[in-house]
């Protein structure tokens, strides 16, 4: 097809604005797929995974429609993956922006707006829902034209529910939207958006081809990592695979590349021929480094293989997800894992937990941190335990945060993000009821229950959004758990200085409700270096016997005395003292991180 | 093997039940008496070859074994094996001028009297029929009838027990110069009426009953008596009036246990009898052993027992044979902890290590 019949475009709505909704109504219009193959994909969408080799979770799915040939590119849903959501935006020219007609813009639509206008993509702004009874299109329409300076007159109104507008979008995107402009004569470059792995065949790269002529059974390189494959298979999704013999400059497709291994294909690099290398890769390659991490350990010690296993497999699919063996004193064994974010982090844990059927312990996320030792060099640290007592300098990352929230609780957030150490940088009107604010925080303060505080501070009416700005100095300190004058690893925390007291009082107290009473007095304490902030005993127990024992009683006091022995052979001995692995649980849950 | 010198029966009629019991025990049905003591006898004939030539005990419990038809007591007390030492339960209640005589008539030499508590109020919390006084009458018919070997037993960490209470307990208790005394913390077992009636005022009250354990150590020791088993006081010295029955499961003797419910333990097997009075009188009528339940024993389970029940006593345990069911780390360690004491070839337990008796030995065995 000749670039002036193709148009690239994607998708971006907060979520639950009708982007998947309106991406199936498209797929119908232009009959890619039947009204009944689609039911089939609801319904059984397992087997046809199996049938089709490939996952059929889309990245991009080729469309006709009026003799143009549209490809639709879909763009990770969330926040923690801005960077893929940035590469998907420069495969295309253009952008549809949905925003529900009932609820207008929300933080994820400004931060996607951002990104799109950023990559300079043509976006095309529609309302969705306007069927809704609620539903404001007037009001809505207003809010997207004045983010993005357009005319509200050019806000396409739709419904993806029932079908009315889709076909105008398409329109749309065929009359707005720019056609690419690679060289086709070029030397081949290819951008890598999304990969994915399939365990017949490889990695799978999906490409936006920019310059050049890609076809299968030849040699490729992808720039950055230097990784060399032969292409095994090259074609489009429609929405299944549908092999070509050559995918040409502009056009958006798939390349299977029997590496065994994602890592070696990063989503932002750009393929190229090995034969007829491109002189430069494209531009915006980034290694995407995970910002949040936490240990994750199996319930039961004998669980660890089959994390290992999970982990792997998942990783498989997830280059950005981070591991390595992790040993715990009190947790036993386990992984330290590193995520792009929260949302990323649940992701992964939810996975484990459903998907592999674990049991998991997972520690109090932690940001990344960088410290210069004494004399040192400046290193990261990826986990409490490791911030040495004695440094220089400690840095941690900052996040650039973005809240829509109707203008009655501006006050209360504002009041959220002082408490969280929040710096207050814009405040805007996007209309007389809704306001924009933005603040640079320490991504510290997120990661534990900041989402669900704005949510409860703002009952609910919050959106929120963010993006890791940097590294800032701050006052931190590392808190240790000491139980029986032994540091417990896994509940080690920074924490900004001010902080630390009351957090440390609120550990120990929560500890000492766990453990149980032992044969002797037991201290708990929180401390900063040598220095003891916080402490609590846990009284020795004065009896412990079964009291009456003869000849009817001895199995079954026997049978007491086994169980008991089980059961301290389920804790994890700390000092001396024995820790039920619930204690821990309990005190990493006054951690747990808001689930989204 | 040379047979069982320890032989229980049981006994298992009971005027009322008391809540807060867990044996094998059946109201009313006073017409039974003889008819099951019929079968005792015929198990004993179907077990005899189990037991020793001489043995060391015979111990009658229940239930209540004084209230027990008379003739059928007498027959079955007339019909056992004799033995140095011959203990019957009774209950305060029961004992009458005529029953302290026909046990004395049996000879029967050691008593032990289900006391409780001496006060009126938490004896009805525990469901006993007996008065305070009861019990002291008890003592004195049993003392005039010659018996000179009474035990008492007492509970504590009873719903609504203050300190004072146990103290007036121990002081009674003491006054009446009993030769033994048990001493049990209540057990409020879970699911039981006891429980669901007292369960949550035990529970608020478990914080200051911590120290009852001690209270009643102290006290018994301080009146010179020897503090020689777990939950068991003797009078100390000369002669030995340690009961010499339970002394038989505490050193992981061998023992024959015969009656509804009863276990019996040889070499390695385990046995009890199944619990229905009615089923165990036809089996036997019919000449057959009663339906029962047989657990098997390895020798690293009966070794695991003898470490259990060793270390209740206040006598070093010796290891012969043991060591493989215990821990030597642990050992170490709760040795340093000043809850153990190693000594070549023998382990005990520290004063404060009997009173967390039960940790320890979880902790000590493999």
């Amino acid at each position: 097809m000749d670039q002036q019949h193709i148009r690239n475009f994607s998708i971006i709505a907060h979520i639950d604005h009708g982007k998947s909704t309106l991406a199936d109504r498209i797929l119908q219009l232009t009959e890619t797929v039947s009204v009944r193959e689609m039911r089939d994909q609801l319904l059984d969408s397992m087997d046809l995974e199996r049938e089709r080799g490939i996952t059929i979770k889309a990245q991009a799915v080729r469309v006709a429609w009026k003799g143009y040939e549209l490809n639709l590119i879909d763009t990770p849903g969330h926040v923690d993956f801005t960077y893929e959501v940035s590469r998907s935006l420069q495969a295309c020219e253009g952008a549809l922006l949905v925003v529900d007609a009932a609820q207008g813009i929300e933080a994820q639509t400004l931060a996607n707006a951002y990104l799109a206008i950023e990559n300079n993509l043509e976006i095309v702004p529609v309302v969705n829902k306007i069927d809704l009874q609620q539903a404001d299109p007037d009001g809505a329409a207003a809010e997207v034209a004045d983010l993005i300076g357009d005319s509200p007159e050019r806000v396409l109104r739709i419904s993806a529910k029932t079908g009315q507008g889709v076909a105008d979008v398409l329109d749309a995107i065929i009359e707005r939207v720019h056609a690419p402009t690679g060289d086709p004569d070029a030397p081949p470059r290819a951008l890598i958006f999304d990969s994915s792995y399939d365990q017949y065949r490889g990695v799978v790269a999906f490409v936006r081809v920019v310059d050049g002529v890609f076809r299968p059974r030849t040699e490729l390189r992808a720039m950055a990592l230097g990784t060399r494959f032969e292409a095994q298979e090259i074609g489009f999704m429609s929405p299944g695979n549908r092999p070509v013999k050559e995918l040409s400059a502009g056009e958006v497709g798939y390349v299977i590349t029997g590496l065994k291994d994602v890592s070696e294909l990063r989503v932002g690099d750009t393929l190229t021929a090995e034969k007829n290398p491109a002189a430069a890769p494209l531009p915006g390659y980034k290694d995407v480094k995970p910002m949040v991490f936490a240990g994750l350990f199996p319930t039961e010690s004998d669980d660890y293989p089959e994390l290992r296993d999970a982990l792997e497999k998942l990783k498989l699919n997830d280059a950005a997800l981070f591991y390595e063996p992790e040993t715990s004193q009190a947790l036993g064994f386990g992984f330290r894992c590193g995520f792009l974010g929260l949302l990323h982090m649940e992701i992964v844990r939810e996975r484990l937990e459903r998907e592999f059927d674990l049991d998991l312990l997972v520690t109090a996320p932690n940001v990344a941190y960088r410290v210069k030792p004494m004399n040192g060099e400046w290193v990261e640290v990826h986990t409490p335990a490791d911030l040495p007592d004695a440094f220089d300098e400690v840095e941690e990352p900052y996040i650039k945060a973005s809240i829509i929230v109707p203008k009655e609780f501006v006050g209360a957030v504002m009041e959220l993000n002082n408490d969280r150490r929040g710096r207050f940088d814009h405040l805007e009107y996007l209309s007389e009821l809704r306001v924009h604010l933005t603040y640079e925080l320490p991504l510290a303060e997120i990661v534990l229950d900041y989402y669900d505080q704005l949510k409860s501070r703002t009952r609910g009416y919050a959106s929120f959004d963010y993006d890791v700005s940097g590294f800032q100095p701050g006052n931190l300190a590392r808190v240790d758990i000491l139980v029986g004058g032994e540091p417990v690893d896994a509940l080690s925390l920074i924490i900004h200085r001010d902080f630390a007291y009351e957090r440390g009082k609120l550990l120990v107290e929560k500890l000492r409700e766990e453990i149980p009473r032992q044969m002797f007095d037991v201290a708990i304490q929180a401390a900063i270096g040598a220095r003891i902030i916080a402490r609590e005993t846990v009284k020795a127990r004065r009896k412990d016997v079964l009291a009456k024992c003869y000849g009817g009683d001895i199995s079954r006091k026997r049978k007491l005395l086994e169980k008991q022995k089980k059961g301290k052979k389920r804790m994890k001995n700390v000092g001396g003292v024995e820790v039920p692995q619930e204690a821990f649980l309990a005190v990493l849950n006054l951690n747990e991180p808001a689930k989204r | 093997m040379n047979g069982a010198r320890h032989l229980y029966v049981h006994l298992p009629f009971c005027s009322s039940r008391c809540g807060y019991c867990d044996f094998v025990t059946v109201v009313g049905r006073n017409g039974e008496h003889g008819g099951y003591v019929d079968a005792l006898l015929r198990e004993l004939d179907l077990e005899r070859p189990l037991l020793a030539a001489e043995l060391e005990s015979v111990y009658l419990g229940g239930g209540t074994p004084t209230l027990t038809e008379p003739r059928a007591l007498e027959q079955l007390l007339g019909s056992l094996p004799a033995a140095h030492e011959l203990t019957v339960e009774a209950n305060p209640e029961t004992v009458t001028p005529q029953v302290a005589a026909l046990l004395v008539g049996c000879g029967v030499g050691r008593v032990s009297l289900g006391a409780q508590t001496f006060s009126a109020r938490l004896l009805r919390t525990l469901g006993r029929v007996a008065q305070p006084d009861d019990v002291r009458s008890a003592v004195y018919r049993l003392r005039d009838a010659g018996i000179d070997n009474i035990s008492l037993d007492l509970i504590y960490g009873i719903p609504g027990q203050e300190p004072a209470d146990l103290a007036r307990d121990l002081a009674e208790a003491l006054a009446l110069e009993p030769e033994h005394i048990s001493a049990y913390e209540l057990e409020a077992k879970a699911g039981t009426r006891f429980t669901h009636a007292h369960g949550s005022e035990l529970e608020r009250q478990a914080e200051s009953m911590e120290s009852y354990f001690e209270r009643v150590v102290e006290t018994l020791s301080a009146a010179g008596y020897r503090w020689y088993e777990t939950a068991n006081f003797c009078r100390a010295g000369d002669p030995d009036l340690r009961a010499h029955h339970n002394l038989g499961y505490w050193l992981g003797r061998d023992y024959l246990g015969l009656g509804v419910g009863a276990v019996s333990t040889i070499e390695n097997r385990r046995w009890r009898n199944a619990p229905s009075l009615a089923r165990y009188v036809a089996a036997l009528a019919r000449g057959e052993r009663p339906p029962r339940e047989l657990e098997e024993l390895p020798a690293e389970v009966r070794a695991t027992e003898r470490v259990m029940l060793g270390l209740r006593l206040d006598e070093p345990l010796l290891l012969t044979g043991l060591e493989q069911a215990l821990d030597a780390d642990e050992v170490e360690q709760l040795a340093s902890l000043g809850l153990a004491e190693r000594t070549e070839g023998s382990l005990a337990l520290t004063r404060r290590g009997r009173f967390l008796g039960g940790g320890v030995t979880a902790r000590l065995l493999v």
